[in-house]
């Protein structure tokens, strides 16, 4: 147990360093832009004064190390600084609104919203294609096989924003079930929510389960391939205990990894869903970030995607090596 | 709350139907093995996909136009999807019978032994290719052309709203719908491939050095992999296009350049990856230490005895690669920070069209462009993973 | 008494590549209780195939295609699945080759045992874990009490494979078959579960199908024995006349490997300078030692056999030679010159005067590359030879390996049999002219009869060429067969040299003596023999355990 123990606390550390180094790359090339921000926030006609003010007030005049320092100290304990947006910065050019959005405070509700949206995807891709996966396997080259291959190829082929205009055409326009703008607010109730989460959650479903479905297939092909499952065939065990008592066990590493990579994979899909469906979650807010060239919200953003991602492959490294017998059980 | 339930009352019958199915099947023909053996999940499936594709047939032959005279849409893109699909099915078909009887013996073999799905891809990828080189002399129109008459519909007929002088229809500003479809193929393809070639040239030689001389060298590059690897890739890309858009400025084409050169380092990361593990694969095997051994040098080392031996996995890897790379590009354009106009692009063309979908139920032909152009980026990537999809089968020399 | 298993005219197909082709044809065989039949054959002869369908079984992409398969009054064949499952590890079990794949790796031994007996209602759990532990004891694995508790990758594979005997005995079934259970351990480790399955095979009265391609084995092992080649019958008689009296040619052949030996050559001359010399050679992979104060000499035209089991460093020693390893402290002399330590020092004529024969041909030939290609990068590289010039010298060469030139030379490595590529290896290895070869392995992954074919060659061009060859091997019959002098290494270490002859004859090292006497022979008594003058606990790992 100890060494298990050993080895999930390098992990741990080695994923806390890549975060490190990941967020010391975000901003480095934040850091590339031409020019300068209080430049690019005020437009050419800003006066050197109000420049000025801006470079002090951002902390610019500082070198680049003390900055990363501070915006990684300040990201740590929660504050990631405040949004470019013109607003904020009107108190310099003279018409004082009083109030300033943080990057924080855009991104809180945001977040939420994507992670309910990440959530309603997982609870329906995850047991669909877990349960096609292992159907495909169980009954390889078979029709069925073959059609779900086919299916699901096309379907990982396909760009997000395809599959979103297709179920919107079939579920929205020509039969209205559901809702094709997701204009979600806060004090909504849940099932309303619900309607209007569901179809993007479907078209992130679609992508996910066939990548899903495709790696579950694999995993378990490999491991009916296995002769200790011959074996167990031999012993002359039931086909149904076969499958739950030997290669089950087996199977949940692969089928662990599978689904934790997946929804790492949803983040990036998650980008281009929110903005077909005008989403209000933190993909949207990204892109539009990225289009006004508010940077702490960009480089917010890109950092909480990261961390996200890192998590997800940390957790199914950490899975895979808790479910090994040859590690939980050292010689 | 009905639709639920008669879902629910359906599934019971096939649950019922399959129950029957073998316990007739059993008694019909005197408990034959078929029969006998068949698990109830399989008999279960057999009567699901009867009743789908009963239910298919039946509505596919349902009228287009309602009573009322409003076109029933639903039926006309059904209809549509499997007129195409079996289309498309044909073509592979005579392309497959084709490939058969002309060409070397090699290929003959290859075509021999191919799926159906791999030749659709094939055809595809060819298909694809043909337009992409003579867009110039295919479309009807230029891509930059700006004509007089703005918002044309698609379908060529004057009653309609449509011009037969521009079968799909025109901008807002009105350019030619179909001449910048297909200069899509051109710039889209195009930019996908460039970038796919550099992303292959930057990753494989650093990963082919990495698994030769190892060491120190391996080490550094790996690990710097390891970090830009764990930022999402559209994400990284979108947070890069920024910057590179204030680079830019106003000169747009620079920004397609910069998108390039973005993209392309991006994806070499996972062709480094992969590239390194091939190596890895092929120098611990016996002849590279006989080379070795030998007094070889590393330039004969890595194109004369791992490179050979690397082209098959590579080969599937660029076909994935370019799927992904075109997949990004599309996606990124249609976020609008992509390919930048004038140059006609599909994911630019989608977004730019997305509004038409909702017009489906009263003009299913206006709603059909934003698919169109969506459908064109999923119809290449499909047929190139169909592709790379039988390599990598036959190539795992999987038996079963 | 009819016969418990009885298969008629039984054929069986294989797909490759959409093709079905045959992988028996028409086999037949009868076997009655308490009975022990051996399968033998080469590689592709199908006897795993024929062993799995005497279950009933089939894995995936074969099938039966016509004949019929009793068991005791049962046809398997057309039996449904239910009624097979019943029989399945209840009346018919398996023991299969390499019982650490086969042990599922998430649950432990005893857990895995009891199954059978508690699916099929032949026993309660706890009385089938009390008679786990019988039988392991009665197979004399150690601490039997405490060693089903363990998990399948906590325990040795000589372990692994008794208590995979265990398992299949768990509910007295009337037919085991075994699938090669021992082809994969050691000489020492094998004996042991050799004398353990035969015990218990005879106190139970159970039937049973041995399957293998060592001869010495099955006589050992088996009342009858019947013999395959490609799918066919080629004969069947009981052990001892199937010994003594082989009708067909290719049961003969089989026979005659085990006789080839080189004559005697005269002793060396004291005073001459050894072509390779090993002075004192340790080395260490990172911080584990694994080579100790290891030397010995080879002669000009003399073959030193370097013996030990897997582990015991002779491959790391060819590392050392070959200076892919640099020794941690002593010194490799050619001609009496110390050679650099590592191979990227060394000069051309220094790399080309030692040459390297791997036991894998497969991985050893660059997949990619014509067999005139092959043999030609050598002949270019070292001879500076081109054009008409070279292919000249790679026809020569191939016919120094009796492969007619024109039919192979521009053929890739896939077409090309086994024992062919292995030949390419060796063309190769002679292309640069060496004085000295090491052959790793060169014949332990192949057929004996093939074996038996490069045996010779190798004997042929060492008397034509002069060559020293080193020759590594855990098998000492191709000991026997080639070597002039033999080097017994064991944990690092070399336990014991001398000249051939001194070697086969007592008194030597203990660890020498166990080495030699745990080779199986073709007398049908040698294990009868064996265990009664040494004594079950002087034989295999317990034997090697009380050495250290």
């Amino acid at each position: 147990m100890q060494s298990v123990f050993r080895i999930i606390l390098q992990r741990l550390a080695l994923g806390l360093l890549t975060l490190f180094v990941v967020s010391i790359v975000i901003f480095t090339a934040v850091n590339m832009l031409p020019g300068d921000f209080a430049q690019a926030i005020l437009g050419q006609g800003a006066t050197p004064d109000a420049v000025e003010a801006i470079r002090r007030d951002l902390g610019l005049d500082q070198p680049p190390i003390t900055r990363y320092f501070q915006w990684l100290g300040s990201a740590v304990q929660g504050d990631l600084g405040n949004s470019f947006a013109q607003a904020n910065f009107a108190s310099f050019v003279g018409a004082d609104s009083g109030v300033r959005t943080t990057v924080a405070q855009q991104i809180a509700p945001r977040f939420a919203n994507t992670m309910f949206l990440a959530a309603v995807t997982a609870c329906i891709a995850v047991p669909v294609s877990l349960v096609l996966g292992i159907l495909a396997a169980l009954f390889r080259n078979s029709v069925f096989d073959r059609a779900t291959n086919v299916t699901t190829l096309t379907s990982i082929s396909s760009p997000e924003f395809f599959l979103a205009y297709v179920l919107i055409l079939f579920l929205a326009v020509l039969n209205p079930v559901l809702p094709s703008l997701s204009n979600i607010f806060e004090g909504m109730s849940f099932g309303e929510r619900l309607e209007k989460t569901l179809l993007p959650a479907l078209t992130l479903t679609l992508v996910v389960t066939a990548h899903m479905m495709r790696m579950t297939r694999a995993a378990i092909i490999n491991l009916l391939a296995s002769p200790y499952i011959e074996m167990a065939r031999l012993k002359g065990m039931s086909p149904m205990r076969v499958i739950v008592k030997h290669a089950l066990p087996n199977a949940l590493a692969p089928i662990i990894n599978v689904v934790a990579l997946n929804l790492a994979y949803l983040i990036t899909g998650v980008v281009v869903v929110e903005v077909v469906f005008v989403y209000p979650g933190i993909g949207q807010l990204f892109v539009d970030s990225v289009k006004i060239r508010d940077i702490p919200v960009v480089q917010a953003c890109c950092l909480i995607f990261a961390a996200a991602y890192i998590l997800l492959n940390l957790t199914a490294d950490i899975m895979s090596i808790l479910s090994n017998p040859r590690l939980r059980h050292p010689k | 709350m009905s639709t639920l339930l008669t879902l629910v009352l359906i599934l019971l019958g096939v649950a019922a139907g399959g129950w029957v199915l073998r316990f007739a099947g059993q008694k019909a023909t005197g408990n034959a093995p078929m029969f006998r053996d068949m698990p109830y999940a399989v008999a279960f499936g057999y009567v699901l996909g009867a009743c789908l594709l009963m239910f298919s047939v039946w509505y596919f032959f349902q009228p287009t136009v309602t009573e009322a005279g409003v076109p029933n849409a639903g039926v006309v893109f059904f209809r549509w999807a499997v007129q195409f699909f079996i289309l498309s099915a044909i073509a592979a078909f005579l392309f497959r019978a084709l490939g058969r009887t002309v060409g070397t013996r090699g290929s003959k073999k290859l075509f021999r032994q191919m799926p159906l799905t791999a030749s659709f891809g094939v055809l595809v990828v060819i298909l694809y290719a043909f337009t992409a080189i003579f867009a110039a002399w295919l479309a009807p129109h230029g891509q930059e052309a700006i004509f007089a008459k703005v918002n044309v519909l698609p379908g060529g007929n004057a009653a309609t709203g449509g011009d037969p002088l521009f079968p799909l229809g025109t901008d807002q500003i009105g350019r030619d719908l179909l001449s910048r479809l297909i200069y899509g193929a051109q710039n889209t393809v195009g930019i996908a491939f460039v970038t796919t070639c550099l992303a292959f040239f930057l990753g494989g030689t650093l990963g082919f050095l990495a698994a030769t001389l190892q060491g120190w060298l391996d080490q550094v590059l790996s690990r710097a992999v390891d970090v830009l690897m764990a930022i999402p890739s559209l994400i990284f890309a979108l947070l890069l296009m920024t910057i590179a858009s204030a680079w830019a400025g106003s000169e747009r084409w620079l920004l397609t350049v910069y998108m390039i050169l973005i993209i392309a380092v991006i994806d070499s990361t996972r062709v480094f990856r992969l590239a390194r593990a091939v190596g890895l694969n092929i120098v611990v095997m016996d002849y590279i230490e006989a080379a070795k051994l030998r007094g070889e040098g590393l330039g004969y080392l890595i194109f004369k005895e791992i490179l050979p031996n690397a082209t098959a996995p590579l080969l599937a890897e660029f076909g994935l690669r370019f799927c992904f790379v075109f997949l990004t590009i599309a996606s990124l354009s249609f976020l609008g920070v992509g390919i930048q106009p004038p140059l006609a692009d599909w994911g630019t063309m989608v977004r730019d069209s997305a509004q038409f979908i909702n017009f489906a139920a009263f003009s299913p032909l206006t709603a059909a462009l934003p698919l169109l152009a969506a459908g064109a980026i999923a119809l290449l990537t499909v047929g190139v993973n169909f592709v790379v999809d039988w390599m990598l089968h036959r190539s795992s020399g999987l038996k079963e | 008494m009819s016969a418990l298993v009885e298969i008629r005219d039984l054929w069986i197909e294989g797909r490759s590549d959409e093709i079905w082709s045959p992988i028996i044809n028409g086999a037949s065989l009868s076997l009655k209780k308490g009975e022990v039949l051996g399968l033998i054959g080469e590689s592709g002869a199908g006897k795993s195939t024929l062993g799995l369908a005497a279950m009933g079984f089939t894995r995936d992409g074969v099938r039966i295609s016509k004949g019929s398969v009793m068991f005791d009054g049962i046809d398997l064949i057309t039996a449904s699945a239910a009624k097979k499952r019943e029989l399945l590890g209840k009346r018919i079990a398996y023991v299969a080759q390499s019982a650490a794949a086969s042990f599922n790796p998430a649950h432990k031994l005893i857990e895995q045992h009891t199954e059978g007996p508690v699916q099929h209602g032949v026993m309660s759990r706890s009385d089938s874990v009390e008679d786990g532990i019988e039988l392991y004891r009665r197979l004399r694995l150690p601490n039997p009490e405490e060693i089903g508790f363990r998990y399948p990758h906590q325990v040795s594979g000589g372990q692994l494979q008794r208590a995979m005997t265990a398992m299949a005995m768990s509910c007295r079934p009337d037919l085991i078959i075994f699938d090669e259970p021992t082809t994969a351990l050691d000489v020492t480790t094998q004996i042991e579960v050799l004398a353990s399955i035969r015990d218990i095979v005879e106190q139970f009265d159970t039937a049973a199908i041995y399957i293998t391609h060592d001869l010495a084995v099955v006589a050992q092992m088996a009342d009858r024995i019947k013999v395959l080649l490609k799918g066919d019958e080629v004969e069947e008689a009981d052990t001892r006349t199937m010994l003594s009296h082989p009708k067909e040619d290719y049961t003969k052949s089989l026979w005659a490997v085990r006789a080839f030996e080189r004559p005697q050559k005269p002793a060396v001359h004291t005073n001459a300078t050894p072509v390779v010399s090993v002075q004192n050679v340790s080395a260490a992979y990172g911080k584990i030692p694994v080579l100790h104060d290891v030397s010995f000499d080879i002669h000009e035209g003399r073959t030193v056999a370097v013996v030990g089991e897997s582990g015991s460093g002779k491959s790391t020693t060819a590392r050392c030679i070959t200076g892919l390893l640099p020794p941690s402290a002593g010194v490799i002399e050619f001609d009496g010159k110390a050679l650099p330590a590592n191979y990227k020092s060394r000069n051309k004529d220094q790399l080309r005067q030692a040459q390297m024969i791997y036991q894998m041909a497969d991985t050893a030939l660059n997949p990619r590359t014509t067999i005139g290609d092959i043999i030609g990068r050598p002949v270019q590289f070292y001879m500076g030879l081109t054009g008409k010039q070279k292919r000249r010298r790679v026809e020569e060469l191939l016919e120094e390996i009796e492969m007619p030139a024109a039919q192979y030379i521009d053929r890739l490595p896939s077409e090309l049999s086994g024992g062919q590529k292995q030949r390419i290896g060796i063309a190769r290895a002679l292309a640069a002219e060496p004085k000295f070869i090491i052959c790793d392995e060169v014949t332990s992954a192949l057929d004996q009869l093939v074996a038996e074919g490069i045996l010779k060659l190798l004997a042929r061009l060492q008397d034509d060429l002069k060559l020293s060859y080193m020759f590594i091997t855990h098998d000492l019959a191709t000991v026997k067969a080639i070597a002039d002098e033999v080097v017994v290494m064991k944990e690092g270490k070399v336990v014991e040299q001398g000249p051939k002859q001194e070697m086969f004859v007592p008194p030597h090292h203990p660890y020498t003596d166990l080495l030699l006497s745990s080779v199986p022979e073709m007398d049908p008594d040698w294990l009868t023999n064996l265990l009664n003058e040494r004594g079950v606990d002087n034989i295999g790992d317990a034997a090697v355990d009380k050495m250290s």
